[in-house]
């Protein structure tokens, strides 16, 4: 018992000192601080004013306001105050706020369209990356596919591909099948980057499914697909939701594509973002609020996926 | 009476074979060859389609010079033209020599602040979960958007960053410009680079140290190896595999970075930071040299593939640990 207790208190590298311990954690600390200070400066400049969000020193204590969001959702148009004055009392109180700045609202800004698009092409591609990549890695992990190797290599180099290089002939064919700036030529695309992934994560969820509860499905007198509907997909069920959040995290971020094959109808946020113009250059409360209102699901579904994220950055290889 | 209220029996043989539509019996009559040709078919023609069509249709534009700003010109076969102008082509290996750089330093610092991390957090510190989650959520944010946030967070003047290094060092905030000026602007890059992606060297890290077992630590404990020859000799031979990956990846990742650096600098000032990808996207989508670009692109192509079969190689080796 004594040789025990030594161990536990002396210096055993299975668990580390807690002088060290501390120290360490400190550092992680320190260095996660700073890491959330450029999101938390994001986050603080969506409730400033204007001038506030330009001010130097720049501000950390200030008066905050909704102007960010309300210039994000509308487009406004200057005034002079006696038409202001003439006009009838503001009904809402984001009009209230935007004639405060000798403004009116003069309708609803592109915010909602261009987030509706990023939400049509992002689930849309993960439901068909998803469904493809399923079918395609139960058979990889199943049946003997010659030069599976081959493939999978194939598959996955496709994913590796330069962006801008893919885009090249992208552009030319979508301009001859009239796919440029159209939802469905992004959602295409992106199933085709992401089912590359999605082949990979789930050959190694399926791959864990031992072959025996199928193999008594048969013998039960299933048939392979019954058994793939009613056995293995149930059980690969967390593994298919880790996959499909990865391909909407992907599609949801992804800007080349976007900015090169989308001007207007399909556009998707990430290219929208950048180009939140107020007066004189950036409107920097509303870019802020867009990049907010943008990341927020990504934060989300980062802490939900947080068990299989090592798998989904490594293609399945590394799986703890 | 029994198939009513267990019709999933009713798939049994032998036990009261409902009628079954023509479909689902030709669907039963498939041999496990079959279906598995039927379920990898799709996913294989989506990426003919998409990839490898579109690839095929570049290699032959790249014997052109088609130029779609100049459509009007006929389009001629110049043969191996493009690749002699790119490969003798200065400002390309300007360009290359530029990637090189940022790939080369925003990966050793990615792998000297991730592996550190990785380090403490094995420690196991109360609450390490916890922060751990904090730091990895830069690598999951579009990075799009992370380049254009950080113009303003860089911005001299108004910005906090060029703030805080004036509340250390002194020197007043509009004096620099990390994306103006041309003796930062490449330090830049590699600065939000690794913001953004040492957690991800870290993870894989993560990984990798606890992959080793206890007791190799015990018996080089029982050995009496000091701290310092234990990780030179256990834990960075064991952790190098997984940090083969982290580098191969990030190092392709970067080779090809865009969206970000795009953003962020644009590839200015001037063309201190204008990266392979960004200097092809102006060469395909504002000066519409198609032919060219595309014999730029084969070339970039032709690069990521012999880098992915290595990566792919590494992957292999890892999954067998």
């Amino acid at each position: 018992m004594t040789a025990a207790a030594t161990r536990s208190t002396a210096h055993s590298i299975v668990e580390a000192s807690p002088r060290t311990k501390a120290f360490a954690g400190g550092l992680v600390i320190l260095y996660a601080v700073i890491t959330i200070l450029p999101l938390l400066w994001i986050v603080a400049t969506a409730f400033k004013s204007q001038s506030d969000a330009i001010a130097y020193p720049p501000k950390v204590i200030f008066e905050p306001t909704l102007e960010g969001y309300v210039n994000l959702f509308t487009v406004r148009t200057r005034q002079t105050p006696d038409f202001i004055a003439k006009l009838p009392p503001p009904e809402t109180w984001y009009d209230k706020l935007v004639r405060k700045r000798d403004m009116v609202i003069a309708g609803p800004s592109k915010v909602v369209p261009r987030f509706v698009n990023s939400l049509i092409i992002g689930f849309g591609s993960t439901f068909l990356a998803v469904f493809l990549g399923t079918l395609a890695a139960y058979a990889f992990s199943r049946f003997r596919i010659p030069l599976a190797d081959d493939l999978l290599f194939f598959i996955l180099s496709t994913r590796m591909m330069p962006p801008v290089a893919v885009a090249i002939p992208i552009y030319l064919m979508y301009r001859q099948l009239n796919l440029t700036d159209t939802r469905l030529g992004m959602i295409l695309l992106y199933t085709a980057v992401n089912v590359s992934l999605a082949v990979w994560l789930l050959k190694g969820f399926i791959d864990e499914i031992p072959r025996e509860y199928e193999e008594a499905a048969l013998v039960d007198g299933y048939t392979r697909l019954q058994a793939l509907r009613k056995v293995v997909l149930p059980q690969a069920v967390t593994g298919i939701a880790a996959t499909a959040i990865f391909c909407l995290i992907f599609s949801w971020n992804e800007y080349a594509f976007a900015v090169l094959l989308t001007s207007g109808e399909a556009q998707t946020m990430p290219p929208f973002i950048p180009f939140i113009i107020g007066e004189g250059g950036q409107d920097w409360p509303a870019v802020a609020a867009a990049t907010t209102l943008f990341v927020v699901p990504i934060v989300m579904f980062t802490v939900l996926l947080r068990k299989h994220l090592l798998r989904g950055i490594t293609f399945g290889a590394v799986r703890k | 009476m029994t198939t009513i209220l267990q019709p999933d029996h009713a798939t049994i043989p032998g036990v009261s074979e409902p009628v079954k539509s023509r479909a689902a019996r030709r669907v039963h009559g498939l041999s496990d060859r079959a279906i598995a040709w039927l379920f990898v078919a799709p996913t294989i023609a989506l990426l003919l389609a998409i990839n490898i069509f579109p690839l095929i249709w570049m290699i032959r534009l790249s014997f052109t010079n088609l130029n779609l700003s100049m459509s009007y010109l006929p389009l001629r076969f110049v043969g191996l033209d493009n690749f002699r102008d790119i490969l003798t082509d200065e400002d390309v290996w300007f360009r290359l020599q530029t990637t090189a750089q940022f790939v080369i330093s925003s990966v050793a610092l990615q792998v000297v602040v991730g592996f550190g991390l990785a380090l403490l957090i094995n420690r196991q510190f109360r609450g390490h979960s916890f922060w751990t989650t904090i730091i990895l959520l830069p690598m999951m944010l579009s990075p799009a958007v992370v380049g254009n946030f950080w113009t303003l967070l860089l911005q001299p003047q108004i910005g906090p960053f060029n703030y805080l290094i004036s509340l250390f060092t002194g020197v007043p905030p509009s004096s620099f410009s990390m994306t103006g000026q041309v003796s930062l602007a490449p330090w830049t890059i590699v600065l939000v680079d690794t913001w953004m992606w040492a957690p991800y060297v870290m993870l894989i890290c993560l990984a990798g140290l606890r992959s080793i077992p206890d007791y190799i630590y015990e018996a080089a404990e029982v050995d009496r190896a000091s701290a310092w020859r234990q990780f030179w000799s256990i834990t960075l031979p064991m952790t190098v595999p997984f940090l083969m990956l982290a580098v191969l990846f990030r190092a392709i990742e970067n080779f090809k970075m865009f969206d970000m650096v795009n953003l962020l600098t644009s590839g200015g000032p001037g063309s201190t930071t204008e990266l392979v990808s960004i200097s092809l996207k102006r060469a395909a989508f504002e000066k519409w040299r198609t032919g060219y670009s595309s014999a730029l692109a084969i070339i970039l192509f032709v690069t990521v593939f012999g880098a992915a079969n290595i990566y792919v190689k590494t992957l292999n080796k890892v999954k067998q640990r």
